[in-house]
């Protein structure tokens, strides 16, 4: 079982985000929701990584080939994936912030007419 | 689409979606195991390259146009927030009104400004090193500008953060990224490749154009985070609705 679990628990995170965007009443906890779906990439990304009795993929402090290392792959893409991430998010909270303003509603059930 | 029904539709995708992921996730390799194929080869070229760091050699060295795509990302992002976040016709702008510091807080965060800005860009500098690199310096750097505006308040923030300027510096590290790229076109190499000469394993001029890219990296997301906190910092602070009392 503990061969799996950590992909488990990366699919369970993933669902639960899907769950939070699927019923979200409020526009600011859809893209709380969101970060969460992104969340289980990274746990996803790192347990695919991970190697027993391995260090991180940093050679400045071991003599490289004296201990294995963890995937650097993985790690590099989780990585960009945070600062990008965090951007995104930022400019859905703006759009968040104009909608909120034009419509004063943050219920995404109250966004369905248009307006000029 | 009734609120009921809705809820059955996500149910049953919801649990199409788990059992395909739970299959796939039991014909994985097992957790922890030692069969890393990429893994290993990318720390081949890492040592090849003489980069200490292997996740920064993957990041501007094996795939350093990918990093070029997801910068761009970086960069669009804010690029759309400050156009959202601009101040509207029926908007207008009121001067905050300075409120008071208690003394140790503002102690604590002058005492911290500067050693997390040396902080930020020593991460930024040593990324081809140690763990870290343009991505999480710039971040830190950028925090470090906004403990003024914790330590005394936002007019003394604004004064040490001319925003017209970090915008120019968050287009002029993508740009250098650009240029570091086609300078190896120059060279008579691939685009982005890694053509400058490799120099001493663990020196901090090691591995290539690895140091360069990281630090457009580090002044393109130092310069975004300032940009967007600056933004949102107006959206709270400066910019409210025409008629609308403070």
């Amino acid at each position: 079982m503990m061969d799996v679990l950590p992909y488990l628990v990366a699919a369970w995170i993933f669902l639960v985000g899907c769950h939070g965007l699927a019923t979200s009443r409020n526009l600011i906890h859809a893209v709380g929701c969101l970060a969460v779906c992104q969340a289980a990439t990274y746990v996803l990304l790192l347990a695919v990584g991970y190697r027993d009795d391995a260090t991180a993929p940093v050679l400045a402090d071991i003599t490289p080939g004296s201990r294995p290392v963890v995937d650097p792959v993985v790690q590099a893409l989780a990585l960009t994936d945070v600062v990008v991430g965090a951007t995104v998010t930022a400019l859905l909270l703006a759009l968040v912030i104009q909608v909120a303003k034009r419509h004063h509603t943050l219920d995404p059930d109250e966004l369905s007419e248009l307006r000029g | 689409m009734s609120r009921r029904l809705r809820m059955w539709v996500l149910l049953l995708g919801l649990t199409g979606v788990a059992a395909t992921l739970v299959t796939a996730a039991l014909r994985l390799p097992a957790f922890g195991t030692a069969t890393h194929p990429y893994g290993d080869r990318a720390v081949r070229e890492a040592l090849a390259h003489r980069t200490a760091n292997a996740v920064a050699a993957v990041n501007f060295d094996q795939r350093a146009f990918d990093t070029l795509g997801e910068e761009s990302i970086l960069f669009a992002a804010v690029l759309g927030t400050v156009v959202l976040l601009r101040q509207a016709r029926d908007e207008r702008q009121v001067t905050p009104a300075p409120a008071r510091v208690s003394a140790p807080v503002r102690r604590y965060a002058l005492v911290l400004l500067p050693v997390t800005l040396v902080t930020g860009l020593y991460i930024v500098a040593h990324g081809q090193l140690t763990p870290g690199g343009g991505f999480q310096g710039g971040v830190v750097a950028a925090t470090a500008l906004h403990l003024l505006y914790i330590a005394v308040d936002y007019r003394a923030l604004e004064r040490i953060r001319p925003i017209g300027l970090f915008e120019v510096g968050d287009a002029a590290g993508e740009a250098a990224y650009l240029v570091t790229g086609a300078a190896a076109l120059l060279a008579g190499s691939a685009y982005l490749a890694n053509v400058l000469p490799h120099g001493t394993f663990n020196t901090l001029a090691s591995g290539g154009t690895v140091p360069l890219l990281n630090a457009a990296i580090g002044m393109e997301v130092a310069c975004a985070v300032v940009v967007l906190l600056a933004r949102f910092l107006d959206q709270a602070v400066e910019i409210e609705e025409e008629g609308e009392e403070q």
